[in-house]
């Protein structure tokens, strides 16, 4: 059995998973038996200054049958008085000096309240502080979260305030509406802090009701913009992740990250951990099915590490981020091609249709005599279960025309009918960079470009 | 209309969470198999892509464009033969339920008074008559009128809807549908003459002059005789139906209940008898489970109604105790080579007669041939009215659509429905160069 333990800048957990400072860590009563149902972790609901919450505070956005692939919230920190939470965070850790307790806050952008909160929440015996610069809605409107994660500046001021009083590690939390989220995290290295975690949610509106013209959800007749979070903005997540495991100044720093955004499942986690999270962070997944998830998180994250020889997280930690790179580093001649497997294949059409019309016109429909056919060319009196499935085509690449874009890969609803087969170019390889350095003309002018590919080789049709 | 509540339409409709969950699971294929199978070739993703982002207007109207009895076809069609059968997630998983989506989508459209949209701005200034106001008929009139024609129909029973109103079982079409269905055809600016022979009433000579065009849709006739012994104790499968549609008042069921017959309208008479309280009802086929001419699907139907069989078992007399039926005396039969129907040909064992005891015998063994056909000169194939690609008879100007030209492949009213469509723009493709009188 793979090691789960974690020890992240001196916060020490039995598993990776923490839940995220956010509803499901509102009070000691719920922490109690979220660590019950296993969780390594807790980050408290952020304390902080006085607040009053509204009616119709989560939305949600739902596709099909599947539920709640993303909530979005005008919920602010806490709501319960700072005193309630200082006394259930002592009582919750002196319960359970084995689990993180991490404790969230966001005060008034001044010296002054920042020393007296991080004073106070070092009483409590809490094993870290998480820094809130991430909250978009609310708090920011009144200088506190996303206010701060959006400025470096501000960010760097407030962490080094915190840094002059913090005797327990401190991580600071980024917001994703930024454009770059490798500044903030930077101007935190600067600063001082002792870690980073990302992502909080993002701006969003869910919707609109169609019947009242009203936002969904309607906050009595208004709405406004909400953080997003869940299943749904995992690949944003993943990319800010990555973005600072790359960014040389952050990864040079070696401040752990602890990661979120969408984890739902173990794959989640074992994919930020890849990317180079060393903590994890869920939220919306258990505001969706409850604590009980954390078995199969760890069970699931454990089995596949036993799977692939990682004895302990940190050795899966960061294991893919050397994969992260950039366009201008592909290698040009790596070609792959679309394989449909006709015995899977049900013959939805659904790839010959994406190809078609939007990629690159390279699945013929084969009919059953072999020739290649058009859609739609039955005879107007012929019916029947029959004539339709003895006479319907069979979608075939190919291959020669494919550029391997993926689209039907990406649209075909059975598992494993379509495959991305790797096939020589019979070209060498070479990156946009080298043809830059070497060839500059090339990536400069159409005539000399199209020189080029004739004489490698290269046939767009 | 009162139908016994044992009779009530059998699945209930779909709510709007059903209808949405289902409508989800549809891949929305491309050049999808299932409007291919459809006779109608209804564009089935799109409808039920409709349902599914709550456009049901939008879902009714794509139906409308390619049946005008959608709201029948749902409910009577054999989906497992046709849309549902063809479904590319039937291999491996449930097909979608095509029927149901579409009932839903009808039935939206039926308290909404949604209409099938205009296909022609203005009126054409020609004349149609059709003869006979079953699904054929309804659907070639309401495609006239929708493109500008003056459509007359001639119905000589009380009620419009042929066979959807008086021939198939209220379990699977109450009455209202159909006569719903053909009061939503009249909206279209058709003019519904019920209570009219044609050929009485009016005579085709006074037809041919009246109208540019006329469309005969009369469907077939009674049940055959089955040509044995005490034949008029004998109540015909049609008529059993009929009553319990729109006659209760008529319907007599026995406590031990014979019917004669194998097709989906043998089913439906003995699950008559069974619902309306007979003990025992069995069916009485000459062939066997194999050959027999319902579907599948109606027979594990009628396996589930607790209907009995007796293959192999040719109707030779009624046995008569007091002037009532007691009982069907039968010869056993064995099968022989395939016959002209392709079928092994039933061969009655002589000497081997045995009674199946049964106080009412109902047949069901098919209808006659369109009697009409030879009244007006019309010719044949095979006894019924024989058209051209473009359902025009032997004389011209006269067109034939449904079960009474269907000399080859089952009646059915999705294929009725189809021919209806496909004469009216047929009639229009000629009409466009003829002068207009």
């Amino acid at each position: 059995m793979a090691d789960l333990r974690i020890d992240f800048e001196g916060i020490k957990s039995p598993n990776p998973f923490w839940l995220a400072s956010a509803p499901p860590t509102n009070s000691g009563a719920q922490i109690h038996r979220a660590f019950e149902a296993g969780w390594g972790g807790a980050v408290w609901k952020t304390i902080g200054a006085p607040v009053l919450n509204v009616s119709n505070r989560y939305g949600a956005w739902h596709s099909g049958r599947r539920r709640m692939l993303a909530i979005n919230n005008v919920e602010l920190i806490s709501d319960r008085p700072l005193e309630i939470n200082l006394k259930e965070i002592a009582e919750v850790k002196r319960a359970w000096p084995d689990r993180a307790v991490i404790v969230s806050a966001m005060v008034e952008s001044k010296p002054e309240a920042w020393h007296e909160i991080i004073r106070r929440i070092e009483d409590t015996g809490a094993d870290g502080i998480e820094l809130n610069y991430g909250c978009p809605h609310g708090m920011s409107e009144r200088g506190m979260g996303s206010a701060v994660g959006q400025v470096p500046e501000y960010c760097e001021q407030i962490t080094r305030w915190v840094m002059d009083a913090a005797k327990i590690p401190v991580i600071v939390k980024l917001t994703p509406n930024i454009t770059n989220i490798v500044m903030p995290a930077r101007a935190a290295v600067a600063a001082g802090a002792n870690a980073l975690s990302l992502i909080n949610t993002i701006n969003s509106i869910v919707g609109v009701d169609l019947d009242t013209l009203e936002l969904t959800p309607s906050i009595g007749g208004k709405g406004g913009h909400g953080g997003y979070a869940g299943p749904a903005v995992k690949p944003i997540a993943l990319n800010m992740l990555s973005a600072l495991g790359t960014d040389e100044m952050v990864s040079r720093s070696g401040l752990p990250i602890s990661g979120m955004g969408g984890i739902a499942t173990w794959e989640d986690a074992a994919q930020f951990l890849l990317l180079g999270a060393s903590s994890l962070q869920v939220c919306t997944a258990v505001m969706h099915h409850g604590y009980r998830i954390i078995e199969d998180l760890c069970d699931g994250l454990s089995n596949w590490m036993d799977e692939k020889g990682f004895a302990t997280i940190t050795d899966v930690v960061g294991q893919s981020l050397h994969r992260v790179s950039e366009f201008k580093h592909f290698d040009l001649a790596f070609r792959a091609v679309a394989r449909i497997d006709e015995a899977k294949c049900i013959q939805c059409n659904l790839c010959y249709v994406a190809c078609n019309d939007t990629a690159h016109q390279c699945i013929d429909l084969i009919a059953p005599d072999g020739s290649v056919t058009q859609p739609y060319m039955y005879d107007v009196r012929s019916n029947g279960k029959q004539e339709a499935t003895e006479t319907r085509p069979q979608p075939q690449v190919r291959e020669e025309d494919c550029v391997g874009c993926r689209l039907c890969y990406n649209v075909c609803p059975v598992a494993e009918c379509i495959e991305m087969v790797e096939e020589p170019s019979g070209r060498e390889s070479v990156t946009w960079n080298e043809l830059t350095a070497n060839r500059r003309e090339v990536t400069e002018d159409w005539a000399r470009m199209q020189e080029y590919r004739a004489q490698v080789g290269i046939e767009i049709h | 209309m009162e139908t016994h509540p044992a009779l009530a339409e059998q699945l209930p409709p779909l709510s709007a969470h059903e209808a949405a969950v289902e409508a989800d699971r549809c891949l929305f294929c491309y050049d999808a198999p299932c409007t291919h199978a459809c006779p109608t070739h209804i564009d089935i993703p799109r409808f039920i892509k409709k349902i599914a982002t709550k456009n049901l207007r939008g879902s009714a109207e794509t139906i409308y464009t390619a049946n005008l009895l959608g709201a029948t076809c749902a409910r009577v069609c054999p989906v497992q033969e046709l849309c549902e059968g063809a479904c590319v997630l039937g291999s491996e998983h449930k097909p979608i339920a095509i029927g149901r989506l579409q009932r839903y989508a009808m039935d939206y459209a039926k308290a909404k008074g949604i209409k099938p949209r205009a296909k022609a701005l203005r009126a054409s200034g020609r004349r149609i008559a059709v003869i006979g106001a079953g699904p054929a008929g309804l659907s070639c009139a309401g495609e006239l009128a929708l493109r500008g024609h003056a459509v007359t129909v001639f119905e000589k029973r009380e009620l419009a809807g042929g066979l959807s109103t008086y021939g198939i079982i209220a379990l699977r079409e109450p009455v209202d549908v159909a006569l719903d269905e053909a009061k939503m055809i009249e909206s279209l600016g058709v003019e519904l003459k019920t209570s009219v022979e044609f050929g009485k009433e009016i005579t085709i000579e006074e037809a041919r002059k009246q109208f540019d065009a006329i469309v005969m849709s009369v469907g077939l006739g009674a049940t055959p005789a089955l040509g044995i012994a005490g034949e008029e104790a004998i109540v015909d499968g049609l008529a059993y139906i009929e009553a319990s549609k729109v006659g209760a008042a008529n319907l007599h069921v026995g406590r031990n209940v014979v019917v004669v017959g194998a097709g989906n309208t043998a089913v439906d008479c003995a699950t008559i008898a069974r619902r309306l309280g007979a003990e025992r009802v069995t069916m009485v086929y000459r062939r066997t489970q194999r050959e027999m001419t319902c579907y599948e699907h109606e027979y594990h139907f009628a396996l589930s109604e607790g209907i009995e069989f007796r293959f192999l078992s040719q109707p030779a007399g009624v046995i008569l105790r007091d002037g009532k039926t007691a009982g069907l005396k039968c010869l056993r039969v064995e099968l022989g080579e395939p016959d002209a129907s392709g079928r092994p040909a039933p061969k009655a064992v002589a000497g081997s007669e045995f009674v199946i005891e049964a106080d009412q015998i109902v047949k069901a063994v098919g209808q006659q041939k369109p009697s009409l056909a030879s009244l007006l000169g019309l010719k044949t194939a095979k006894g019924y009215i024989a058209v051209s690609e473009d359902f025009e008879t032997s004389v011209a100007g006269v067109y034939a659509v449904g079960d009474c030209i269907r000399s080859h492949g089952s009646a059915s009213t999705v294929m009725a429905v189809e021919d209806g469509k496909l004469a009216a723009a047929a009639i229009e493709r000629k009409l466009a160069t003829a002068e207009v009188r």
